[in-house]
């Protein structure tokens, strides 16, 4: 998923001047336009964004169809108030005489804080082990020198591949007889062990995601210019105090910006562990995320699926609104900062 | 303030596109109303709906209709070739009531589903099929509450493969074939395998060694839980025992139906429990170092033949179909003897029609026939249930961590049924 489907504010003249009526009828014109120009793409995002996220609200509120002991079929199940959600978030399933108890093992219910542990410990680990390495690259890639453009390439080529296939390809690798093994002399059972087939995820994730971090971070690098590190050396600095001093301070907005489509995008991981090892690991369940849990859920019940998905969808909410809170007031500091020494 | 704004614009857009992607089709359920009882004596054109045709079985077969048929002509609407794929194409057209998927191809375990939820025509009336040809465990899986709702059009049983370069006589029961592990032992291989990663093929693994031991997971009706008794336990304590004694090697944890095969035809299996389709591919493939040394056998159970899980597929009628008279005269077709035959020497899918298997010419292009009926007719169906996907991962969840020795089978089978239990509650 990108990020086009941004829609930039229409932005307003800031300051006042004296101007004649002409250009200000104009400019009125133009306003007017510029919506004219918008709303079909805001109409197209209510469509797509907004009725998908409003209706499984609404379901989520609905029971899950049940059956009609005489007949044998499905009947609606009417109006849920918050079962669904305490489902999930207490654990609260039904025995067959109608009792509330806790949800069993083998009950997808009795796995939600599970899954919700598995995703944030694949999200801290493959980003910040993504964004170490990625920096790394970036250093690498910004330096002249001899077959660069190789190198550049070589370092974007996981990138480039689609999910679905890298997941195969590890699975491959993380077969019983496969290459991993064979390689490591060792024969571990990756896809079934518990930490094994969490590092599993981990390797294959951060193989394929890192060139992302290290192209954000170096597209931040190379906007430095040459000076300011010339300027530092002058001054004495040594090379850890220009990183520090000089380097981090620069990139922290491409950087953080990294950093936040990283998290989103681990938050809501599914693709590479579903191939890779189906979710499973340890006593079943090592790698079930929360994007995993949701489909699984599916089959055997939309509208309770539809209550997982909302969870989820407030969980990274709730993680991106910190984050951009944190995210925002650095971007405008660094950006005063900056003005401030500049004039 | 402006960047800020724009991140939490973009941060919106992100999830909104990520739940956009999480919702399923709308609301489910509800009986179909009078769409059973409409179109009953309608003729004219039908469309037959079907997952990828791999074995190019289909188009022929239809093509002989139509010619036959001309004011009645059949379509064919291909599926894709991935399961889940299929059943959540057949559940969006069945929600949208769609009158053109007159004839679905329905995997066994997804009847209950389908029937439960008023999609299936019920075949009684006038669309009573005649059962007494075929074998009957494969009525059973189209039978969803006490009514026929769909007809049994392929079929498909495990078999054990065995070496039989390294064992001359195949086990009959269980216990002979651990006591053969030695051998295995002696050859410095793995002695049995199965499908025990955590997806269906446990489950049809587990309820083959629950089954052959004189359990079951649910009852009759597809809702009463009874996997929690005696018999059970001893069926699943089998396999914990295996794996803890190494009779059945560890990495068989890993294992699905490819893995397995990969093993056996590597040299490195004595036994393992597969579908016919692997019969011709350790004969044939380049790499398959048994060419001329396995057999196949029954697979073995407490006394003679154990009870494998029936695989294979049947085809439904739907209620929306507006001409249901031409659709229900297709299934006659589909299971008729010429059709039947056509299946198994043109696809090698192993027919429903129980005198097939003894036909001798067919006996001798497909050498593995007589071994494929036993199986076949001691086979016991998966859960007809409407809440099998939350059977099958219950079983799975449970059975798996019993294996891996995380959990007693005491535990796994009282969890087991506890899990089965909340689903169908609601």
């Amino acid at each position: 998923m990108s990020a086009s489907n941004v829609v930039a504010p229409p932005t307003t003249p800031t300051r006042k001047r004296p101007v004649r009526a002409g250009i200000r009828k104009a400019r009125r014109g133009q306003a007017r336009w510029a919506i004219y120009l918008i709303v079909p793409s805001i109409v197209l995002l209510a469509v797509v964004i907004g009725y998908p996220v409003v209706s499984a609200i609404i379901m989520s509120f609905q029971k899950d169809a049940g059956l009609d002991p005489a007949t044998g079929l499905f009947v609606q199940g009417g109006f849920a108030g918050f079962e669904n959600y305490a489902h999930w978030l207490l654990q609260q399933c039904m025995n067959a005489s109608g009792q509330t108890i806790s949800c069993p093992p083998g009950n997808l219910g009795s796995q939600f804080w599970n899954a919700v542990s598995v995703t944030f410990f694949f999200t801290a680990v493959t980003v910040v082990v993504e964004t170490a390495l990625g920096m790394w690259f970036a250093f690498i890639m910004n330096r002249t020198f001899r077959g660069r453009a190789l190198v550049r390439a070589a370092i974007l080529v996981p990138w480039a591949i689609p999910t679905a296939v890298t997941a195969k390809l590890w699975f491959f690798i993380f077969s019983v007889a496969g290459v991993a093994n064979a390689v490591l002399n060792t024969h571990i059972l990756w896809v079934s062990d518990e930490w094994a087939s969490r590092f599993a995820v981990i390797i294959a994730d951060t193989w394929k995601t890192t060139p992302f971090m290290a192209l954000l971070i170096l597209a931040g690098l190379q906007v430095i210019p040459e000076e300011v590190y010339e300027a530092a050396k002058v001054d004495g600095a040594t090379s850890w105090q220009r990183f520090w001093q000089v380097t981090l301070p620069l990139i922290r907005p491409a950087l953080l910006v990294a950093v936040l489509f990283r998290v989103l995008d681990a938050l809501r991981i599914y693709d590479l562990p579903a191939i890779l090892t189906h979710g499973g690991g340890g006593t079943g369940n090592a790698t079930t995320t929360l994007s995993i849990l949701v489909v699984d859920q599916i089959r055997q019940g939309f509208n309770s699926a539809s209550a997982l998905s909302t969870i989820t969808f407030i969980i990274i909410f709730i993680v991106a609104f910190i984050f951009v809170r944190i995210l925002g007031t650095n971007v405008v500091r660094t950006q005063e900062a900056q003005q401030k020494g500049a004039k | 303030m402006k960047a800020a704004r724009v991140s939490v614009i973009a941060g919106a857009a992100i999830l909104g596109l990520a739940l956009a992607g999480c919702t399923g089709g709308g609301s489910s359920g509800g009986s179909s109303g009078g769409a059973a009882g409409a179109n009953l004596t309608d003729k004219g054109p039908i469309t037959y709906v079907q997952g990828k045709d791999n074995s190019s079985v289909v188009r022929p077969l239809i093509d002989k209709w139509n010619a036959a048929h001309p004011n009645e002509k059949v379509t064919f609407k291909e599926q894709s070739d991935q399961a889940d794929q299929q059943h959540d194409d057949l559940v969006q057209h069945f929600q949208a009531k769609d009158p053109n998927y007159d004839v679905v191809d329905v995997d066994v375990v997804w009847t209950g589903e389908f029937a439960a939820k008023g999609w299936l025509q019920p075949l009684t009336g006038s669309f009573k099929m005649d059962n007494s040809k075929l074998v009957a465990s494969t009525v059973d899986s189209g039978t969803y509450n006490g009514t026929q709702y769909a007809a049994p059009q392929t079929s498909d049983g495990g078999m054990l493969y065995y070496r039989k370069d390294l064992v001359p006589t195949p086990p009959t029961t269980w216990d002979a074939m651990m006591k053969d592990c030695d051998i295995a032992k002696q050859a410095g291989i793995g002695c049995y395998a199965g499908q025990f990663a955590k997806y269906e093929g446990l489950t049809v693994n587990v309820a083959e060694a629950i089954n052959t031991n004189g359990g079951t997971i649910v009852g009759k009706d597809g809702k009463t839980v009874t996997v929690d008794n005696a018999k059970a336990k001893a069926g699943l304590t089998r396999l914990v025992d295996a794996f803890k004694s190494g009779n059945i090697p560890a990495e068989a944890i890993t294992y699905q139906e490819e893995q397995g095969r990969q093993a056996f035809e590597a040299g490195k299996l004595l036994f393992l429990r597969n579908w016919p389709y692997v019969y011709n591919l350790a004969k044939t493939d380049g790499s398959s170092m048994v060419k001329d040394t396995f057999g196949v056998a029954p697979l073995p159970g407490m006394t003679g033949p154990g009870a494998s899980s029936l695989g294979g597929h049947n085809a439904a009628i739907s209620v929306y179909s507006k001409h249901k008279a031409t659709a229900f005269a297709f299934v006659q077709f589909l299971q008729s003897e010429e059709t039947q035959k056509f299946f198994v020497t043109q696809g090698s899918l192993a027919p429903v029609l129980a005198s097939l298997y003894d036909d001798a010419s067919l006996n001798q292009q497909l050498p593995y026939l007589s071994t494929l009926k036993t199986s076949i007719e001691n086979a016991v169906p998966r859960p007809v249930s409407p809440f099998y996907p939350a059977i099958t991962k219950a079983v799975q969840d449970n059975a798996y961590a019993a294996v891996k020795g995380d959990k007693t089978v005491d535990q796994a089978v009282k969890d087991m049924a506890a899990a089965i239990q909340t689903a169908s509650a609601g």
